[in-house]
């Protein structure tokens, strides 16, 4: 099923509603996250107009399929861009990466899709097509439901269409790069580095095979040397091999890339946190002054006599990860498929009664990947 | 109500519970001081469980209640109920945690803006700054996801809380998110945060801070029109400059804050134009001569850079007399809050000031130029019979502009019950309707601030259910009778 226009596919929804056949809405198709259901697949692939893009206001009205890659080339020709960079955006479309509130680095600085929609159309289960926001920057008129589905993962309604806020591209661009293989002293940089008031566009950690180092990036005429400052900065603070890198889109787009893996636990934590995640046994992307972490275990190897499948294994290691950082929520996020039931953490109770009470209005038909979100949701 | 009254006054104590009419004039209106009712009763809870048992009282008498916190709203949004309960938050003004390693601030909703700040100062600050900051309450500015001049860079209330314990409308007491982004689930916390006191009251609130930025410069640059100096904040942000606040005053508001601020502005001149970066200290400085000359080429000959902070503070003032001194040159006046793109400035700056000589009315206009919030201020005597109609009717033109523009009804200060009939231009009946769907999950009794927000009053119905085979009935081993 693949819609060409917002009312078909709230036409289409009231059908499915209607004969209560159960639908999962498909950008790009790449973030297969969160359980699988047996029913149809809702694409949004025929949806894929950039409608506005209002330069002079530096807002943007788009269709949900619009490819993330695609959009952003029609912005970078007039020198802006949306904020926001997660992996794989060549195939990952703009209401995909608001449904699973997926980002990249960017959001240390511009934050997540929640502060960057400013308006968004659903169509509901019934056939409902509804608006809310506006495509001004700023407006506090009626609820913000934009953010309700911002990390809704295709369970309370189809995004059809997103106003989204625009930046400016950055002039040029310099990172600072230091290393450690110690997570106490790299955490305590972090920190350190997060309370600095120079504006970072981006501070990520890497952490992989026992040793890490923290990455700073900034985007601005006076970036080498705000990143040569930083490299001062970070010696200071005990770091190795610290260094200036000019030329640092490769950097970035191995660090975004490594947020994504066969096995990934996504991290709510604090700042603080973060030697505890390094040592929790994976690689960690990190972004430490937002106390966000991606942790990725490694697939254990099958013995070669053994003809048992990986994930037990693994689902022990995703278990061991997720005690060890107890009481932080881990969502699961890439999984082999049998590991995907068990993806998401519990809320707090009265928040998940709460959140079962807005599906049941928002989604009356029940047909927006039942069961499969928090709780059974 | 009598029965209910009894109760809340062993909840909160005899002396936190109101029922005289000197008492409650205290509390008939907020900030928007055309409408007022007397509260049937009002309580002035301590704690989170004193809010939770008041609301649970309301909620077993079926009596409606309106949070409020300081009072300085500008939509009627804590307008209380004749013969409902007001609770106030303005005993609850604890700073619960201060953790700056994590960045991090817990505090309860009768804590001023100014506070957080201050709690966390020098290094870090709480960035939303709504002008009544001094007095207004972070409770009341999670209702009313407030901004201020710096949100343009900053972003706005609902950017900078994580985490609300919040008492729901039957009285159940939750937590939504905490110190930590991202928790599993719907973001309730993005859907609370600006809901205007309709979906329960915060009794707790996480927020960020961030460092503050190593350097802040700011200067004045005056313009022939409120068009040249539009023109300016155009090519300002255009050339990819954030700039923490970008603010704009007309002849006539460049007039009243003067005679209040004294700061020297040149009366007579068709606008003023505040810019403030912020941020690196070497960025800004190269920043900041951009910023000069591009309001030179734009036409203004006096560009007043402020070399102190006594200096820098003499130029937010005068920004922030503005409303008060509108009271020197009007009796009374509305302020709107329309938001406009901030291309369509010069066309509908025209089109108030064609409006404004329709009516024969005085308007001047403030405004946060870098997100095109406007705030044109409506001057009309209340004593001359029929005035404050037309200025009220003039304001709700002035909104029509702004929606023709392709813009919002309110920028920052809510719909309340002000810019309740205003509701259905900007949004359609489905589109009201899933608001309501949302307004029915969290408060179905609707009990919760009724009266505020939607245009029309509405009951929340069962959940519609949906005829479903059963798996039998399918296989057609079964069937239903």
């Amino acid at each position: 099923m693949r819609p060409e226009t917002a009312e078909d596919a709230a036409a289409l929804l009231r059908t499915l509603g209607e004969e209560g056949r159960p639908v999962r809405p498909r950008g790009g198709g790449t973030k297969p996250w969160g359980p699988a259901i047996d029913g149809a697949v809702l694409e949004t692939g025929g949806l894929d107009r950039i409608l506005e893009h209002n330069v002079g206001d530096f807002t943007a009205v788009l269709e949900a399929g619009v490819p993330l890659a695609e959009a952003q080339a029609a912005f970078a020709a007039h020198g802006q861009m949306l904020a926001i960079d997660p992996a794989f955006s060549e195939h990952a479309t703009v209401g995909g990466v608001m449904a699973t509130n997926d980002s990249g680095p960017l959001r240390h600085r511009y934050g997540s899709m929640r502060d960057l929609v400013v308006g968004a159309t659903v169509a509901l289960s019934d056939g409902t097509l509804a608006k809310s926001g506006g495509k001004v920057i700023k407006n506090v008129a009626g609820y913000d439901l934009a953010k309700l589905l911002v990390g809704s993962f295709g369970t309370l309604g189809l995004i059809v269409r997103v106003a989204v806020r625009l930046h400016p591209m950055p002039p040029r661009t310099a990172s600072a790069v230091g290393g450690s293989d110690d997570p106490e002293r790299l955490g305590a940089a972090a920190l350190a580095l997060a309370a600095t008031p120079l504006e970072a566009d981006c501070l990520d950690l890497d952490w992989r095979d026992g040793a890490g180092r923290l990455l700073v990036r900034y985007g601005s005429a006076a970036a080498p040397d705000q990143a040569a400052a930083t490299v001062a900065r970070m010696q200071e603070l005990g770091l190795e091999q610290c260094s200036v890198v000019e030329d640092d889109e490769k950097l970035w787009t191995a660090q975004r890339a490594h947020q994504r893996g066969a096995c990934v636990l996504k991290v709510s934590g604090r700042p603080t946190d973060l030697p505890a995640v390094c040592r929790a046994g994976g690689a960690v992307v990190g972004r430490p002054a937002l106390g966000l972490s991606w942790l990725s275990l490694p697939l254990p190897r099958p013995a070669a006599s053994s003809p048992q499948p990986a994930s037990p294994a693994l689902g022990a290691a995703v278990a061991a990860a997720r005690d060890a950082l107890s009481p932080r929520a881990c969502t699961l996020l890439d999984a082999p498929r049998e590991l995907r039931a068990g993806a998401w953490a519990a809320p707090d109770p009265g928040a998940l009664a709460l959140m079962a009470r807005v599906k049941e209005r928002f989604d009356p038909a029940r047909i927006f990947r039942p069961g499969t979100f928090v709780g059974g949701i | 109500m009598r029965e209910l009254i009894g109760r809340l006054r062993e909840i909160v104590g005899e002396r936190w519970c109101y029922t005289a009419e000197h008492q409650l004039r205290t509390y008939e209106s907020d900030g928007l001081l055309q409408y007022a009712v007397r509260p049937g009763v009002a309580v002035l809870p301590g704690t989170a469980q004193e809010v939770q048992g008041c609301v649970r009282a309301c909620a077993d008498a079926g009596v409606p209640w309106v949070a409020r916190g300081s009072g300085s709203g500008l939509s009627g949004g804590a307008l209380p109920l004749a013969e409902g309960v007001l609770i106030v938050t303005s005993r609850m003004k604890r700073v619960l945690e201060v953790d700056l390693a994590n960045q991090r601030v817990c505090v309860e909703p009768g804590v001023t803006n100014t506070a957080v700040s201050t709690a966390v100062a020098p290094d870090f600050f709480y960035p939303p700054d709504p002008s009544s900051q001094i007095v207004c309450s972070i409770g009341g500015n999670v209702a009313e996801n407030s901004g201020g001049a710096h949100c343009f860079k900053y972003g706005f209330t609902t950017t900078y809380v994580c985490g609300l314990e919040v008492v729901l409308a039957d009285g159940e007491l939750i937590t939504l998110g905490g110190p930590e982004l991202d928790p599993p689930g719907y973001d309730l916390l993005g859907a609370f945060v600006g809901s205007e006191g309709t979906l329960g009251i915060a009794t707790k609130v996480w927020l960020r801070v961030l460092p503050a930025p190593e350097t802040v410069k700011t200067l004045v640059a005056f313009f022939d029109s409120t068009h040249a100096a539009g023109e300016a904040v155009s090519e300002i942000v255009q050339s990819g400059v954030v700039p923490g606040a970008i603010e704009m005053m007309d002849r006539v508001a460049i007039e009243a804050s003067e005679q209040m601020a004294h700061a020297g502005y040149p009366i007579g001149r068709g606008a003023a134009l505040l810019v403030e970066l912020d941020g690196a200290e070497r960025e800004c400085e190269a920043r900041f001569e951009e910023v000069v000359a591009v309001c030179e080429r734009c036409g203004s000959d006096d560009v007043r850079v402020a070399r102190d902070e006594a200096e820098r503070q003499l130029f937010w003032k005068t920004r922030k007399a503005a409303f008060p001194a509108m009271g020197r040159i009007s009796p009374n006046y509305f302020v709107q809050d329309g938001v406009i793109p901030r291309t369509k400035l010069p066309e509908v700056l025209a089109a108030i000031d064609a409006l404004a000589q329709e009516y024969g009315m005085i308007v001047a206009n403030v405004f946060h130029a870098g997100d095109g919030n406007l705030h044109p201020l409506v001057c009309f005597d209340g004593r001359n019979e029929g005035e404050a109609e037309r200025a009220e009717e003039l304001s709700g033109r002035i909104l029509d502009a702004c929606l023709d523009a392709g813009g919002s009804i309110t920028g920052e200060h809510g719909v309340g019950v002000d810019k309740k009939k205003h509701m259905p231009k900007m949004f359609d009946e489905p589109d009201l309707a899933a608001f309501q769907r949302l307004r029915c999950a969290w408060d179905p009794a609707g009990l919760a601030n009724p009266g505020k927000v939607m245009p029309t009053p509405r009951l929340c119905g069962e959940v519609p259910g949906v005829y479903r085979q059963h798996p039998l009935e399918a296989a057609g081993l079964a069937e239903r009778f």
